[in-house]
Order: structure tokens, then C-alpha cells, then sequence
């Protein structure tokens, strides 16, 4: 009954006339890159090393070791300033709302064994200010240690562990999006233009049937979302240096994903009455779905209810799911999570094959 | 086998009886012609011929088949233009015939078909682009891709330029010479006279008069009439001194009904008595165009009441929607 002769002739029109439909385009595989142009930037700054305005009033030895100690963190800048202007007119000029004071005779002091205070300004609503904070003082705990015992007790062993950089997060959290956004836009969209122009109508006048066509959109969307998968991927990893890995436990989301939001995008189209409520109805369904499913922040950001709502929205498994698979490599995860994805797409995918239809009684 | 059988059918939109007790049967090779005003069914009593509408009551067979059980064969057989026809919009008519040989599994030329309905220039252009009339033309190119012997083409030139309806309808007349069966629905009256070998005129939901322009003519129509240019004096004294059905239309023409020839002779032999000034003189009978008027824009409903509907002349050129 189902002809893969019809499919495929439906899915390289239909292809055609999307590639031919420069909206579609942008919004189907340029916009993703532009989003993770953007959020990489943004995020890829202030996640790296802190800018600090140092004013180092001290001459001895142990404020430039301790300046060095500060550089080798990783995670502090330090931008010395000269000893005769004013700190917090520095940190003004410049807007920005973290910097140090060293005092005079902070060698001297320190080996001697008399308490010194190092001043650190900082700004509490700004998280970059803890970070600065926290570096100094583990740096002080490290010299006042050596100074009384000679010897470290407690060490740190640097170590790095790969979710560390915001951008390996965000790439799983932009390829849902994707998969999301492109698919479920389009067909809400050419689902109820369709029907308002008869092109149903038209349709059912020629041996291709309901489940082919909608086949053949199933295969278009899975063919862009695999595709825009590869560019954000591409420059998530040589812009960027995103840490994520790709193995074949992807396939199943990036197969599920555009099925399950094209079959959502086609009942939506369905069951509304014309192109504008089912545009409204579309928005409504996929804007807090994005937002909520962990697309560009953690989830464990969330307050406890909204994390249980999330549970609900089918995206949630998908961006797990793919979390799962390139940033922890756990495949138990991401098995319970296509499981759950697979379940929700046959589901939606039946109803919208059963009511969709060709004609009007 | 006949090709199109329907009787009583019906269908209802609540309360609005869209087709209301249709019958007629269409033969092999006949192009048949369903005229009406708008609204008066036509599109969904074709779309129940072509399966595209289920309908309340009635029996249809179309190529011996029930176009709404089994739809789905009977799409493989025949032709369709649905009104306003419309494509997807970045599609070229090369690429949709292309598209549409795929789905049937046919193989075609399609440099063939975009000749036989004049649309060679355009093949490239993509269906957002095209005119009118062009994009109907690709309705008929895309309608004859697997070569039906019926086809159904719903107001195939509403709204086109008089150079397009002509080509359209060269199509058409091109189908008849191929022994084709068509179905064809319009509100322009010459299109009907035209094309079609039988016409049936459609109004409420129902087919107020069928048959062969001639046909309709002589059932509907008021028979050969003498028409004098007059006064209203000249009407009345002509009337009186005849045995003659006399008419004034209260702008100084007179039309009298003749039932045989020599009647006009009576006539004017009263004329000539009154001494009343008179014009000019013709014998005319009423045309498709008078017996349509007068069949749609004054018919009698369920009631018995007088409907005035369209005040306006036959030619209702308006576009629908």
C-alpha cells in the first residue's frame, strides 16, 4: 500500500520548493549556527579567566609570588594598576567592579607572621565577583599554610572535567532546539496553508495517500535537522572547542526528534480551524517547551516545580537524552530517554496519520 | 458502461440545502455542462462526483464505482480541475507534471502536455509566478497526466481574460476530439453554449432545466414573439381588436406571442387600423440568454413565492469569493 516510489517523489518536491523558500532555509539551518554563534561568544567569555585591576602597593618578593600564584589560577587576570591613582576610580573608568589592593609591607608582614588584609572589592550581584573572591582566598589559605608548616597538607590536584566549558552543554540544548523549532514551525505552518488552499483537495486526487505525504515531511525534516546538526556541530567544536562526543547513540534522537515534532506540528495544523489560530496555538506549544526543556540553561538552574513541569514536555527527553550521549557518555540515560521519545513519537505520529484528513465529509 | 449516473442526490449544510434532489446521467464521449449562479451547488455537486464530498442522500456511480467509498480507484481514472486551482507555490508545471506522472506511475512527455494546453513558454516558472490563467492551464496540463476518460473541471475560466478562456477552452474542444468524457461547471453562459453538447441549468440546489441549448429553448422559452416599437395606446388597441397575447414593457416595446406564423399578419393588420405612430418591427425568440434570466433570476421556491434574486443581467461576470 505504502509506495517508496510516491515518498521519495513527494520528498524531493517538497525539498525543492523548500530550498527554493529562503525563509524556511534561514530558519531551518542558518538561524541554529547564528544562536550558537551567539550564545558561544557570550558565554565562552565569561566562563574563561576574570579581568582583575591589581594594585600591588607592597615591594617585597611575596606579593609578586603571590600576583603569580593568582595568574596561574586560570581563572584570574590580573591587570596591575599604577600605585598612585585610586583603585575605585580605576574600577569606575572602566565599569567594571572587581579588583585587589595588596598593602604596603605585605612581604614583610607575611614573614614575620603578622596578619596582613588584602582588600578585594567586588560587586555581590555579579558572579564573576565570587569567583575572584573565592580564587583569593584559596590562594591566601595556600600561602599562610606554607607559612606555618612548610609543607602543603591539603593540595590541590588540578583537574579538568569536561562539562566545565558552558558551550558542550550548549550544543545538545541548541540541537533540541533545532530539532524543535524547525520542524514543528513548518509543518504547523504548510499544514494549515494547505488546508485553507485546497492543497489536500488536490492531493487526494492522486494516488498519494495521507501517510506517504506525511512520510515524505517526516524524511524532509529529519534530512535538514541531521544537517544542521553537523554545521552547529562543526562550529561548536572548531570554533569553540566544545568537548562533546558523537557516536551512533545520536541517531535515534536525531530520527525521533523531527518525527515526533513534525506529527505534534501536523496535529496542531489539523485541528485548527485556520493558518493564524494554528500559528498562535504552534507558538504557545513550543516557546515555553524550549524554554523549559533545558535548552540554553541547565535545568538543575530551575526552581523544583518547574523541573517536575519539565518532565511533562517532550523535548525534555531529547535534550537529556543527547546530554546523555555527548557530554557524560551515560548510555543508560540516554537508553531510558529514547525509550520515552519513542513512545511519545509513535504516539503523536499515529494521531496525526488518523486525523489528518484529505477531504471534508 | 455510462459513465456518470446520479439520482436524487442531496446535501445539506444545515440548514441550507446546497444540492437538493439532483439526477441526470451524462454518455460516453458527451461534454456536459452545468450552469448556474453562484451558490447554486454546482461545485458541490461536482465534488460529490469526484469524491471529494460525501453527500446526505442519493445514489452515484461515476465509471461504475461510488465516488466516496471507493475514492481512492476512482481518483486513478479521472481528470480534475478543482475551482480555483492551486499549486504548490514553488513548483514549475514541468517539475508538478513530473511530480504527478510519479504518483500515478505513468510515464509521459511532458514537453507534450505542456503543449497541448499552450504552456510551453512557462514550464520553468514556478507556480507563485505564473497568471491566471496560466495556472489554470496547469490544472489541465497536471489533469490530463493520466490520460482519464472522464474529467471534471470545476469553472475551469472564472476570472480569466477573454484571450485565456479561449484557450482553455481550444483544450477543452481538443478532449471532445478525443472521444473524452467532461463534466464542466460555469456561470458564463456562452462558455455552456460553447462547449457543451447538453446543458443543465442549476439554481438552489436544484436543475431547473437540462437538455440541448435548442431544447431548452423550446421547453423554456416563449416561442417566437413580434416585437413593434409602440405606445402603451397602440398596445391596448391591439389587444382589443385581437385574439392575440399582447405585452407592454412600459418603454415603448410591444411584444406579442405568436403561436403560428399568420398570427403576425393579424397583427399588423391592427396596427395598421389604430392609425397610432409605430417603429420599428422584428420577430425574434428567446435565446439561452432569455430562457437563464428567466429561469434563475424569477423562479418560484418551495412556497410558491417569487424570488427576485439577480436583478442584474444574465452575464453575471462576477468572481466568486
Amino acid at each position: 500500500m505504502v509506495s517508496a516510489k510516491r515518498i521519495l517523489s513527494d520528498l524531493r518536491l517538497f525539498g525543492r520548493g523548500y530550498l527554493r523558500n529562503r525563509v524556511g532555509l534561514f530558519f531551518g539551518l542558518i538561524f541554529p549556527v547564528i544562536l550558537i554563534l551567539l550564545f558561544g561568544a557570550i558565554f565562552s567569555a565569561s566562563s574563561g579567566t576574570v579581568n582583575v585591576y591589581v594594585q600591588n602597593q607592597d615591594s617585597g618578593p611575596i606579593s609578586t609570588l603571590f600576583l603569580d600564584a593568582l595568574n596561574h589560577t586560570g581563572t584570574i587576570n590580573v591587570q596591575l594598576v599604577n600605585v598612585s591613582d585610586s583603585l575605585p576610580q580605576v574600577l569606575r573608568d572602566n565599569s567594571v567592579g572587581d579588583g585587589i589592593v595588596i598593602p604596603e609591607n605585605f612581604s614583610l608582614n607575611y614573614l614575620m607572621g603578622i596578619p596582613v588584609n588584602i582588600t578585594v572589592y567586588g560587586n555581590p550581584s555579579q558572579s564573576s565577583s565570587a569567583i575572584v573572591s573565592g580564587t583569593v582566598s584559596a590562594v591566601a589559605n595556600e600561602f599562610n599554610l606554607q607559612h606555618y608548616n612548610g609543607s602543603m597538607i591539603i593540595g590541590l590536584t588540578p583537574a579538568t572535567f569536561t562539562l566545565s566549558k558552558y558551550i558542550d552543554f550548549l550544543i545538545p540544548g541548541l540541537i533540541g532546539f533545532s530539532i524543535l523549532v524547525s520542524p514543528m514551525f513548518s509543518v504547523v505552518s504548510i499544514s494549515s496553508e494547505y488546508k485553507k488552499m485546497k492543497l489536500f483537495k488536490q492531493l487526494s486526487l492522486t494516488p498519494l495517500t495521507k501517510m506517504e505525504w506525511l512520510a515524505s515531511k517526516v524524511l524532509w525534516y529529519i534530512f535538514l535537522s541531521t544537517l544542521s546538526f553537523l554545521l552547529m556541530t562543526a562550529v561548536g567544536v572548531f570554533l569553540f572547542g566544545a568537548n562533546i562526543m558523537l557516536t551512533v547513540w545520536l541517531i535515534p534522537f536525531l530520527i525521533l526528534g523531527p518525527m515526533l515534532f513534525a506529527s505534534l506540528g501536523m496535529l496542531v495544523g489539523t485541528l485548527t480551524k485556520n493558518p493564524d489560530t494554528a500559528a498562535v496555538i504552534g507558538q504557545v506549544i513550543t516557546f515555553p517547551m524550549m524554554f523549559l526543556s533545558g535548552t540554553f540553561f541547565p535545568i538543575s538552574l530551575m526552581p523544583e516545580y518547574l523541573r517536575t513541569t519539565a518532565h511533562v514536555l517532550p523535548l525534555y527527553y531529547i535534550i537529556e537524552g543527547l546530554n546523555a550521549v555527548m557530554v557524560y557518555a551515560n548510555y543508560a540515560q540516554a537508553l531510558i530517554d529514547i525509550a520515552v521519545v519513542t513512545v511519545i513519537t509513535v504516539i503523536l505520529f499515529v494521531a496525526a496519520a488518523k486525523l489528518f484528513k484529505w477531504r471534508e465529509d | 458502461m455510462i459513465p456518470v449516473e446520479i439520482s436524487s442526490i442531496k446535501k445539506a449544510y444545515g440548514n441550507i440545502k446546497a444540492v437538493d434532489g439532483v439526477s441526470f446521467s451524462v454518455k460516453k464521449g458527451e461534454i456536459f455542462a452545468l450552469l448556474g449562479p453562484n451558490g447554486a451547488g454546482k461545485t458541490t455537486l461536482i465534488e460529490i462526483m469526484e469524491g471529494l464530498r460525501k453527500r446526505d442522500e442519493g445514489a452515484v456511480k461515476i465509471l461504475g464505482l461510488d465516488p466516496w467509498e471507493n475514492g481512492y480507484e476512482l481518483h486513478r481514472k479521472i481528470g480534475v480541475i478543482p475551482q480555483d486551482f492551486t499549486f504548490f507555490e514553488k513548483t514549475n508545471p514541468r517539475e508538478a507534471i513530473k511530480y504527478y506522472a510519479d504518483l500515478f506511475g505513468v510515464s509521459v512527455d511532458s514537453d507534450d502536455i505542456l503543449r497541448e494546453v499552450l504552456l510551453e513558454d512557462s514550464a520553468g516558472v514556478i507556480f507563485e509566478n505564473l497568471s491566471g490563467g496560466q495556472k489554470q492551464k496547469m490544472g489541465l496540463a497536471l489533469s490530463l497526466v493520466n490520460s482519464p476518460e472522464l474529467y471534471f473541471l470545476d469553472e475551469p475560466t472564472t476570472g480569466l481574460d477573454p484571450n485565456a478562456r479561449r484557450a482553455i477552452w481550444e483544450v477543452i474542444r481538443g478532449l471532445r476530439g478525443k472521444g473524452k468524457t467532461v463534466i464542466l461547471t460555469t456561470h458564463y453562459l456562452d462558455e455552456a453554449q460553447q462547449l457543451s453538447d447538453r446543458v443543465a441549468i442549476m439554481n438552489h440546489g436544484r436543475i431547473v432545466a437540462m437538455g440541448t441549448s435548442d431544447e431548452i429553448i423550446a421547453e423554456h422559452g416563449s416561442g417566437e414573439r413580434l416585437e413593434i416599437h409602440g405606445t402603451k395606446e397602440l398596445a391596448s388597441y391591439v389587444r382589443a381588436n385581437t385574439d392575440l397575447k399582447v405585452e407592454y414593457n412600459g418603454k415603448g416595446l410591444i411584444s406579442i406571442a405568436l403561436k403560428e406564423k399568420v398570427d403576425a399578419l393579424a397583427a399588423l393588420e391592427a396596427v395598421k387600423q389604430s392609425g397610432l405612430d409605430w417603429g420599428e418591427i422584428q420577430t425574434r425568440r428567446d435565446s439561452l440568454d432569455d430562457v437563464f434570466v428567466k429561469l434563475v433570476s424569477g423562479i418560484m421556491d418551495e412556497h410558491g413565492e417569487i424570488k427576485a434574486e439577480s436583478k442584474g443581467n444574465n452575464s453575471s461576470n462576477q468572481r466568486r469569493r
